[in-house]
């Protein structure tokens, strides 16, 4: 018995494992709700939407119901338990809907729930069947997909028997599952728990919640996923917007650094900077950084990459955070640009904000929806820096880790500028931000002989070969170009100084050329002396031969005398005997 | 205030005469003791002037959205005024009466 008790539930671990991996999805049509959840909220079933008053759940649920009966074919039913027609008919209408023809269609039923206490007196036992019929009449009437109760917690205000409402609010999700609807419930967050009356009890499957804080006077919204059963999904908090595209989640997206990279280069806009970049500028979908201290012409280099994107027919949305839209052309026109036909003829868009109306997040949600909208193929960011002003340095980061992220996706080139101030902690967030990015030119100002020169070099650029060399950048009324600077025994030379080094450089050629020939006549002289005593050597070496060889000679004959000698003596002595 | 008013209009004329609908959900147990126990008050007390209208709305789906029924059993009297709603099996006789307007020592 205990062996096939163990059997069948494993048999049943495994089904319920493959139900869930298998859990549709139904997408909600919400922007990047559905990629938080990897496809949008599970099909045929119920998920819980909490949060406070005024955080936003409404409105969601009803973009929820109308993208479904626009976008999906999904018609909906949305019962409300707290908004009054007209309250709702302004939410619908503000999303750029049409509510009436939406209904008149029969892609959408709307039905109000108005419960009055003081009409109602409880005379013994009830139900809330007529809840029931109503859900059941109005899903049935249209072959509603999706249902939206908002929200149901109201009921608990109307009615005294608790008991009865915990069990008929638990039939009601059972309710749902059994007509297969893919619904939202809303519930108002509640002490220490999600919702006023635990509506999480019953909710098994998914559970959202959506936030409103004000952090230093700055309202940011945030929704988090709580629960999602079978589903892989981020437990962060992803700020999110109301506008008038409805509600916009920013989800954080791909920190799997799995993007395509592109061999595809664009120019920056200024042909020696190209140059320094292996002769073809940045590549298509990367980030680039330009820090550089204050007046040192970091705008003008962003105009000259927005404007380089504009001739080359792409879109370029240029976020200024710093000058106005129309200061940025008024200077920009001053050396050789004029960015306001690129603004006439629709290719460049500009965006100004001040840092300090919204957080951090809102900014980014902010960019990333007006990315969304206009699809450039380059952004600008100009200055980063002012960010800071309303977040930490940690803050900035990791919101430009999404912004690079997001950017990358879209194989989109985005370029930053960013001011660095001669003090340490603001070199380090130069670094900090640098670590991100694929290039990083840095403007310096030079001061040197009296002058202030700017000098660039390209801190970085990965994936290429780029130049080491610091070059003097000049503006002038024609435009921006990028001249070599000198290297002398002060440091390195621009400006005047440079003009000074080049003439010295030009006088000392002539110098050069007279003592070389002179040197070179020397060296003949010297050339000649030294042979002739190579020569003198040489004779001295063969007598000194010769007189060897004759004393050598003489060695021998007398060796040769000495040796017939004795034989003459020894025949003689033998003769003899 | 939207439904109401229709009642009262329809009331005018006639005058005294309590005018009732209980709506049900089929034959719940709920529903069918309501049916028992509000006919036993209305022969008890409203003996020959009343007029009582029994209503199942899963016969009626679409009068749950209009008349506003989430609770079910629902006794709606419309006249005399005041309009009052009662929910429930109508057990409780002392809650039904006094919603439908009498004073302690009528009962």
């Amino acid at each position: 018995m205990g062996f096939h008790h163990h059997m069948s539930t494993d048999k049943r671990n495994i089904k319920a494992k493959k139900s869930i991996t298998a859990l549709p999805k139904t997408p909600t049509g919400i922007k990047g709700l559905d990629e938080i959840t990897e496809g949008g909220l599970p099909t045929g079933r119920p998920t819980l939407l909490c949060g406070d008053a005024g955080c936003g759940k409404t409105l969601m649920s009803v973009e929820f119901i109308m993208r479904g009966a626009t976008e999906f074919n999904e018609p909906g039913v949305f019962m409300a338990f707290e908004e009054k027609a007209e309250e709702l008919a302004d939410n619908v209408a503000s999303l750029g809907f049409d509510l009436r023809k939406l209904q008149d269609e029969k892609k959408i039923r709307v039905d109000h729930v108005h419960i009055d206490r003081s009409e109602i007196e409880e005379t013994g036992e009830y139900d809330l069947e007529g809840l029931f019929v109503r859900l059941g009449y109005a899903i049935d009437s249209i072959g509603a997909k999706r249902v939206v109760l908002d929200t149901i917690e109201n009921l608990f205000s109307g009615l005294d028997n608790q008991a009865v409402l915990r069990a008929e609010v638990r039939r009601l999700f059972h309710f749902l599952k059994d007509k297969g609807v893919t619904a939202i419930i809303t519930g108002e967050r509640g002490a220490g728990r999600l919702t006023r009356q635990g509506l999480e009890e019953y909710v098994s499957d998914c559970v959202i919640l959506l936030d409103h804080r004000i952090i230093n006077q700055i309202s940011t919204r945030r929704l988090r996923v709580v629960k999602y059963r079978g589903t892989v999904h981020g437990t962060n908090e992803y700020p999110f917007l109301i506008n008038r595209n409805g509600i916009s989640v920013l989800p954080i997206t791909t920190l799997k650094l799995n993007t395509e990279a592109s061999t595809e280069r664009v120019s920056s806009g200024i042909p020696a900077l190209d140059g320094m970049l292996g002769g073809k500028g940045f590549y298509k979908g990367s980030s680039v950084l330009v820090s550089g201290t204050a007046g040192t012409g970091k705008t003008s280099i962003a105009a000259y990459f927005a404007a380089a994107a504009c001739e080359r027919k792409e879109k370029c949305l240029y976020f200024a955070f710093e000058e106005s839209p129309a200061q940025i052309c008024r200077n920009i026109r001053s050396i050789g640009i004029d960015l306001q036909q690129y603004v006439d003829n629709g290719r460049l868009k500009f965006h100004a904000s001040r840092p300090t109306i919204y957080g951090l997040e809102m900014h980014l949600v902010i960019m990333h929806d007006l990315i969304r909208e206009f699809k450039p193929d380059v952004v600008v960011l100009d200055p980063i820096t002012n960010l800071i002003t309303i977040g930490s340095v940690s803050e900035v980061k990791s919101m430009l880790i999404r912004m690079i992220d997001f950017l990358q996706e879209q194989e989109i080139t985005v370029m930053f500028t960013a001011l660095s101030l001669n003090t340490i902690i603001n070199d380090q967030t130069d670094e900090g931000i640098s670590s991100l990015v694929d290039a990083w030119l840095l403007v310096r100002d030079i001061e040197f002989n009296g002058e202030r020169n700017r000098g660039m070099y390209i801190m970085k650029s990965r994936g290429m070969r780029h130049s080491n060399q610091v070059r003097e950048f000049v503006i002038t009324d024609k435009g921006i170009d990028l001249v070599d600077v000198y290297l002398g025994p002060g440091g390195v030379l621009t400006g005047s100084a440079r003009e000074a080094q080049q003439i010295e450089e030009k006088t000392g050629a002539a110098l050069r050329d007279h003592a070389v020939s002179r040197k070179d006549r020397e060296i003949l002289r010297k050339r000649s002396v030294l042979e002739a005593k190579i020569s003198s050597l040489q004779s001295e070496f063969e007598s000194a031969e010769e007189e060897l060889n004759k004393i050598y000679l003489e060695e021998e004959l007398k060796k040769q005398i000495t040796e017939k000698t004795r034989e003459e003596i020894t025949r003689r002595r033998r003769g003899n005997s | 205030m939207e439904q109401p008013e229709r009642f009262d209009e329809e009331d005018l004329t006639v005058n005294g005469v309590y005018r009732l609908k209980l709506f049900i959900a089929g034959a719940s147990p709920n529903s069918t003791r309501a049916v028992n126990n509000i006919k036993n008050i209305c022969e008890t007390y409203l003996k020959d002037n009343y007029e009582l209208e029994i209503i199942d709305i899963h016969q009626q789906p679409l009068t749950a959205q209009h008349e506003q029924i989430i609770a079910l059993p629902l006794l709606v009297k419309s006249s005399p005024s005041p309009l009052r709603r009662m929910i429930g099996d109508m057990s409780d006789t002392k809650k039904v009466l006094t919603g439908l307007g009498f004073h302690k020592d009528q009962m």
